[in-house]
């Protein structure tokens, strides 16, 4: 596809009302990121403004006992939450993909071996692995790890997700016909079959992104992360350390806990309108021909 | 008998071999990586205050790898952290040093698995009637209204919805308790007093479970109802004038139900990790609180403890989640 191309796409897309939500959301996402470029504060320095003050003009959304002022050190936190995000579920979509379509091509022995690993990851409880995962490495926990980690743990469903799809491609007509001509496996693979399964690694690419930012959440509230990097789960690990919600001070707990929410929401919108605009039966729905 | 070959026997083998991955992914990865939890847990004794002089340091640290087999090679490391494993010998607590990690899980797992198999139950329930419902009756506009609703619940993390019930009904309206499994200075009887307190505890840690699965459970349910109300079966008791109350419940229920049980079993390990991370929001004195609260002393033998037996815990679940599932579609138990 070229690039007006793509662009019909997401212009097709925007049709649908949860799309274009969780699109304009994620817009607002994006202005909050580019306002850290313009951040009067260092999200790391302490006692900069007066302490705990409720939203006003000045602080959109007031300040924390810690002297700093929550919106600012919210656009850090969705920065960084975003970031992080993104960066494991690439990670983690390098793997699900080779593994789906390893598994899937070669069928047999490998096929079932990788199933059975995958299968088994599904089943483990990640919460508890990745718990005791960042206990033992907690004095070399930082940024890198923590994405190297996610990204580790997160590609099972993926994968599995993909080699269902191999695996109907590979009964398709042209399959056969490239086989049957000599094409090398490699160019079929990679040629053929990559750009029908890319819609779905977009897909799980949200959805993952989504798993991230939440796990991340849990495990600052465990305080098993850096919490000097401001994230989403860092700002709620303070907020709630400093008993934020007994003090009075609200809009310190809640103003991520919000953001947080956004997030999750225009993730999920976005992730069911490519679905839904995979899915040939759901299109001609909302076309209207039932 | 052909079922017992066909259903049971590769159910179980699968039973087995997903234990032993698990089991072994647990061996493994302490091993993999730079730190030595034996020399951690020395660190964090001595960091509590207690002095020990350094002979004495060496010898507990001999003692521990000894206790725990890690003078030997690998394979003989791995055959004993099995047989350790049988006995539920997980070794001493450093939470509660020297309360044995058996005794500390022993007492949580029943709030854990009392808090999970209701809100399991109450959420499937619920989460299908109403996704059934908003399926089959897509014109009602109370249902549309809650689509929306479930729309935007379904992406939030088990955490988030803890803490918006807690901000809501905790902080502004007063109306349940922060936290706890039953009042501070309560004892565990079986007065009518104390299972009010009980459920008044579980109300909220509970009320985030179920909205969470239920909303799950509606949007998949919702979509399986749509297909299956086109059937020809469908159409065919439609024109024979069979009321839709008895086909929506009677046929089209009970059909578009069964893959949601193979679901549920998909899903345990996840609901699992919900109901732990819910527990540690409320408080609630269950494995994952436990967990929680041995986490600042680094208390490696507990985390063993929990995982294994989560690891083993869940397996069994979705087994029998699975076994029931022939019980329900005659086309297996059948064939």
């Amino acid at each position: 596809m070229t690039a007006s191309g793509y662009l019909t796409t997401f212009r097709e897309m925007l049709k649908d009302t949860r799309f274009s939500i969780g699109a304009a959301i994620f817009l607002v996402l994006f202005v909050l990121i580019g306002l850290t470029l313009l951040s009067p504060f260092d999200p790391n320095d302490w006692q900069v403004v007066p302490r705990d003050l409720p939203p006003s003009w000045e602080h959109p959304l007031g300040t924390n006992s810690l002297g700093q002022d929550v919106f600012w050190r919210m656009t850090f936190a969705v920065r960084n939450s975003l970031l992080f995000a993104a960066a494991a579920a690439a990670l983690s979509r390098i793997i699900a993909v080779t593994v789906g379509l390893v598994s899937g091509y070669a069928g047999g022995v490998v096929d079932r071996v990788l199933m059975f690993v995958t299968d088994g990851i599904l089943v483990i409880p990640l919460f508890l692995v990745l718990v005791l995962l960042s206990m033992l490495v907690r004095e070399y926990m930082n940024a890198f790890n923590l994405v190297a980690l996610f990204g580790l743990v997160s590609w099972p469903w993926g994968a599995h997700l993909i080699r269902s799809e191999i695996l109907s491609l590979r009964e398709r007509e042209f399959t056969y016909t490239s086989i049957l001509s000599g094409v090398p496996a490699r160019r079929l693979v990679f040629g053929e079959y990559v750009p029908f399964i890319l819609p779905l690694v977009f897909s799980t690419f949200i959805n993952n992104m989504a798993w991230v930012v939440g796990m991340e959440i849990t495990l600052a509230y465990l305080g098993l992360t850096n919490l000097l990097v401001p994230t989403l789960g860092a700002m709620i690990n303070w907020a709630v350390t400093y008993q934020a919600m007994l003090l009075g001070l609200w809009w310190w707990l809640l103003a991520p806990i919000l953001i947080s929410v956004a997030t999750f929401v225009a993730l999920y919108l976005i992730s069911v309108g490519i679905t839904q605009y995979l899915d040939p039966r759901a299109r001609i729905q909302r076309i209207g021909a039932k | 008998m052909t079922f017992l070959k066909r259903y049971l026997i590769p159910r179980l083998v699968q039973y087995f071999l997903v234990i032993w991955l698990g089991i072994t992914v647990v061996f493994i990865i302490p091993r993999l990586l730079p730190t030595d939890p034996v020399e951690q847990m020395v660190d964090m004794m001595q960091m509590r205050g207690n002095v020990i002089d350094p002979a004495a340091t060496e010898q507990t640290i001999r003692t521990m790898r000894e206790m725990y087999g890690l003078e030997d090679g690998i394979l003989d490391q791995y055959l004993g952290f099995w047989q350790r494993l049988f006995r539920f010998d997980f070794g001493p607590s450093m939470y509660a040093f020297p309360t044995p990690v058996v005794d500390l899980i022993a007492v949580a797992l029943p709030w854990t698995v009392g808090l999970l198999a209701t809100t399991l139950v109450l959420s499937w329930v619920f989460g299908n009637l109403l996704g059934g419902l908003a399926g089959y009756f897509t014109r009602s506009r109370v249902l549309k209204a809650i689509d929306g609703v479930v729309m935007c619940v379904r992406p939030l993390p088990y955490y988030i919805v803890a803490m918006l019930l807690i901000i809501f009904f905790v902080y502004l309206l007063g109306l349940f308790p922060l936290g706890g499994g039953y009042s501070v200075g309560g004892r565990v009887t079986f007065t009518w007093r104390f299972i009010v307190d009980v459920l008044r505890h579980a109300f909220l840690p509970a009320l985030s479970l179920v909205i969470l699965g239920a909303a799950v459970n509606h949007q998949t349910m919702r979509l399986l109802v749509q297909n299956v109300k086109e059937d020809d079966y469908v159409r065919y008791a439609k024109l024979g004038n069979v009321s839709e109350r008895t086909i929506f419940a009677r046929y089209v229920m009970r059909n578009a139900s069964l893959p949601q049980i193979t679901a549920l079993a998909m899903s345990f390990g996840l609901v699992f990790d919900g109901a732990l991370i819910t527990e540690i929001v409320f408080s609630y004195p269950g494995m994952g609180y436990l967990l929680f609260r041995s986490l600042s002393f680094s208390d490696y033998n507990l985390i063993m403890g929990i995982t294994s037996l989560s690891i083993v815990g869940i397996a069994t679940g979705i087994l029998l989640i699975d076994l029931l599932y022939p019980l329900l579609d005659p086309r297996i138990r059948l064939k």
